[in-house]
């Protein structure tokens, strides 16, 4: 009797792992060629050719490739694209949306850019599979919420630990202090506005410049001649951006905070990426100007003023490229990153084209996080992150038929296929019901 | 941007209600949902309804001519789950407010009606929020934006329709927040049942009353009439659900009231008992693709829409939202990424399934001798991310033109207006608390999402 118990027990606990597990299989390393595929390099043209990935990387790329593999791959009629980035998410940092205690990516305080989020992710979520089974293979995931709300991490959506997926760039976010209403329910008077905004450039002038003090003694303390720094996280946190070796990326949407964002940059002579850029269609030369790249989006959202044209925010993108800002585009999603394609998509039919759009989610994306060597496009010698597809990735009908991350042929399936699976033709169906 | 001088025209005509409500759009492509495709066919327009599907037709002197050579023309596409054009969304302050209607507070100015049109959106079904577990009734309505009057917004002869509301929204608001039943699931359900049961006892009353057996009337109270409509079949009910079990649990007690009309909404895990669904013909109106924003609908799958169409129940994607609203063609379009259904079973989703649950299917949905002049025209196939909506048409009326889309679209301008531009995106904001159904609950919840 204990021992039929026991049995049972065991049976459920082992049933129920099944369950929580996300996938089936393993991902598979060694080395994969892909023949006969159209390959889209992004930086070379197109054309139909071979690939090889091997040791982690694009081993070999070119109109015929021979090369002993592990598995070969019969691509004709396919298509191979490099894996496309992701400008900004809360991946691996945010679980379930209306469960608090599974978001990491808003910590207290309003001045916390030590705040790392790549401590934060989680290799498991469940996300993660689930969005890059179409075709996004890097994301950049940060954290919000006030002033300096924390450091973002570029990772790539495999790995089991937050090292293997680090993908070689993180940066402070800063969110830019807002002029102007917030929202429907800002009840506040212009007046307070206005002396809340001033109120906020201040603190941040204020914490600029405490950070270069700090800046200054750390390299008097570092020659020798000077005692150092007590030591304050948050200071530390800005000595790369302080010292121009690390950008910062610097959240700013509205017309008059984009025109003194810019401003701010100059004056500070830091390495800046403006992300969100709502309304920088209003002002996409100045932005040019500036030199600063921009992480844009979403692309599926609505504008921001009820008077402002539909399709505004479909066409920003392409407005923007088209005044030479160099530019890629965010979902700012968490469980939905794999809609990255379907706003380039729009982003492609509003004005940017087919081309640029897909740049800006490749090697576009890639060049603002300083990775361009390796990642972004089909090139020998850079990260194996690629997929194959039926067509074009940003028309749904395509499907993503193989993938790879790091040179990890990883499954096709994630929670939301093997839900698929196991309901499509529900066992026991109605019948057995009865 | 585009051209102004017929932008100003356009919206002129429209808001002095100058326009016929005759057009003749030629040689397009028909998708017509319930015909097949018809290339290079003309689709005739008068007095508001669909007059004739054929080739060459010849337009008589004085009616419109579009030329839709190279273009996709399908009817105008419904979304079952709105909140568009509705000044009040929650009256949360009861788990049953049977009595009170959105339609009492309709807003012909609301920009979002403008903006899906622009996504070829000609009928939408604004719903009361997901607070109660039996919320207020909601009003079908058409998408004539350039009207002024509230009551030009609404589709005459729709049925009505009542919103119900299982699972955590009702649970948050009732139990966590003013400590009364439901906490629970099962606290819901008892919600149902206490209401269809006292709804039976004020109509036996009333019938007690009307055939002479009671002297004296019963008192009268318009939740109970609401109630009593549902038990007779005159309501629709549109209820807000995720889990297979409280999907289960409401069929049991609508079996127990003989009720039969339900559209599930949203129903995340619908998928997970689509057999009994379709058993007992409910409907479901789904989202594309979006999960994972609370805890119920974590254990849920993108491919929801089409194995709910692939076991036989009546499936439509609705919007939910302000902006999803805008591209919904594009949101039909997912289920061929997930789950792989035809051109026409995707195109069905948005068009003539969302009018079977609204009751709505014999006037609109399709492009059928007939039916009311509602009309999508695309530039490339609706299903595809190139597709852009061209011109949109309500009743025969050409209430969205890409070629006379103005800078400013409002109606209502205020020049004193102080114009918000927000920092956080509108949709992430509708999913920090948790969908587009929890509006003007904050106050009870205290903003804890």
């Amino acid at each position: 009797m204990k021992i039929t118990r026991y049995i049972t027990m065991l049976t459920f606990c082992f049933t129920a792992f099944l369950l929580n597990g996300q996938m089936s299989q393993k991902s598979k390393n060694g080395s994969f060629l892909i023949k006969n595929a159209t390959l889209v390099t992004v930086t070379n043209g197109s054309y139909v050719g071979d690939l090889l990935v091997k040791d982690g990387i694009i081993a070999e790329i070119g109109k015929d490739v021979s090369a002993q593999a592990d598995q070969t791959i019969d691509a004709t009629g396919k298509f191979v694209y490099p894996g496309m980035i992701d400008g900004a998410t809360h991946i691996g940092l945010g679980e379930i949306g209306a469960v608090s205690l599974t978001q990491d990516y808003n910590e207290l305080g309003d001045f916390i850019p030590h705040m790392q989020a790549l401590t934060a992710v989680n290799p498991n979520s469940v996300n993660i599979p689930v969005n890059r089974v179409a075709g996004v293979t890097t994301a950049l995931t940060y954290p919000s919420g006030g002033l300096f709300p924390g450091t973002a991490a570029l990772i790539h959506l495999h790995g089991y630990t937050p090292e293997q997926m680090y993908a070689d760039f993180r940066a402070p976010i800063m969110n830019f202090p807002s002029s102007g209403k917030r929202g429907r329910w800002d009840r506040r008077s212009e007046d307070e506005i206005k002396k809340q905004e001033e109120k906020a450039l201040k603190k941040l002038n204020d914490i600029w410049s405490k950070a270069k003090q700090y800046a200054r003694i750390d390299s008097l303390a570092l020659a020798g001649n000077k005692k150092r720094n007590d030591y304050n996280p948050q200071m530390d946190a800005l000595l790369p951006v302080v010292r121009g070796a690390q950008s910062m990326i610097i959240n700013v949407n509205k017309k008059a905070d984009i025109l003194s964002a810019i401003k701010w940059v100059e004056e500070k002579e830091i390495k800046a990426i403006f992300m969100g850029v709502a309304e920088g269609w209003r002002v996409a030369d100045e932005i040019a100007k500036s030199g600063i790249p921009v992480i844009v989006g979403p692309v599926l959202d609505n504008p921001r003023r009820n008077s402002d044209p539909y399709e505004i925010n479909y066409a920003n993108p392409g407005i923007l490229q088209k005044a030479g800002v160099l530019v890629c585009i965010r979902t700012n999603e968490t469980e939905n990153v794999r809609n990255l394609p379907y706003n380039a998509g729009f982003a492609a039919t509003y004005g940017m084209g087919i081309e640029e759009a897909l740049k800006a989610i490749t090697i576009n994306a890639a060049k603002i996080f300083g990775v361009d060597q390796k990642l972004g496009s089909l090139e020998k010698g850079k990260i194996a992150n690629l997929f194959i597809s039926t067509g074009d990735p940003f028309e749904t009908k395509t499907d993503i038929t193989d993938l790879f991350i790091s040179g990890w042929k990883v499954p096709m399936e994630s929670r939301h296929t093997l839900l698929y699976d196991e309901f499509l033709e529900r066992d026991p169906g109605l019948d057995s019901r009865k | 941007m585009k051209n102004k001088y017929s932008a100003i025209i356009f919206f002129l005509m429209l808001a002095l209600g100058l326009h016929s409500q005759d057009v003749l759009i030629k040689n397009g492509t028909l998708l017509t949902i319930t015909d097949g495709v018809k290339e290079n066919t003309d689709l005739l327009i008068r007095n508001g309804k669909i007059d004739q599907i054929a080739k060459g037709l010849k337009a008589s002197a004085g009616i419109e001519v579009i030329d839709a050579q190279g273009m996709f023309v399908m009817p105008g596409i419904i979304d079952a789950h709105s909140h568009l054009g509705i000044d009040a969304v929650n009256e949360a302050t009861d788990p049953n407010t049977a009595m009170v209607w959105v339609g009492d507070a309709l807003n012909p100015y609301d920009v979002g009606i403008y903006r899906a049109l622009a996504g070829g959106v000609t009928i939408s079904h604004a719903m009361h929020g997901s607070a109660n577990a039996v919320g207020g009734q909601c009003e079908t309505i058409k998408h004539r934006w350039g009207v002024h009057d509230p009551d030009e917004l609404r589709m005459e002869g729709a049925p009505r329709t009542i919103k119900f509301a299982l699972g955590e929204n009702p649970m948050r608001v009732h139990g966590e927040g003013r400590r009364i039943t439901p906490r629970t699931r099962m606290g819901v359900e008892q919600v149902f049942r206490k209401s269809f049961a006292d709804a039976q006892v004020y109509m036996e009353n009333w019938n007690q009353f009307n055939s002479g057996k009671i002297k004296s009337p019963p008192q009268y109270d318009l939740k109970m009439e609401t109630m009593a409509d549902i038990l007779k079949g005159e309501i629709l009910i549109h209820c807000h659900s995720y889990r297979a079990d409280e999907l289960l649990m409401l069929l049991n007690v609508l079996s127990d009231y003989g009720v039969k009309n339900i559209t599930f909404q949203h129903v995340n895990e619908g998928f997970k008992v689509a057999p009994e669904l379709a058993e007992f013909g409910a409907h479901a109106s789904v989202f594309s693709d979006w999960w994972a924003y609370k805890f119920e609908v974590y254990y849920s799958t993108a491919y929801n829409a089409a194995i709910l169409t692939k076991n036989g129940v009546v499936t439509s994607i609705n919007s939910d939202s302000r902006e999803l609203i805008r591209h919904l063609y594009h949101e039909a379009a997912k289920t061929q990424k997930y789950g792989d259904l035809s051109d026409n079973e995707a195109l069905r989703l948005i068009t003539i399934n969302p009018a079977i649950q609204l009751g709505i299917d014999k006037r609109v949905g399709s492009l059928e001798k007939g039916k009311e002049g509602d009309v999508a025209i695309f530039k490339n196939h609706p299903l595809s991310i190139y597709a852009v909506p061209q011109k949109t048409i309500v009743d025969g009326v050409v209430r969205f033109d890409i070629d006379a889309d103005p800078d400013d679209i409002r109606i209502d301008v205020d020049p004193n207006e102080t114009i918000p531009a927000y920092i956080e995106t509108q949709s992430q904001n509708a999913k920090g608390c948790s969908d587009g159904c929890m509006q003007g609950v904050h106050e009870i919840l205290g903003h804890k999402h």
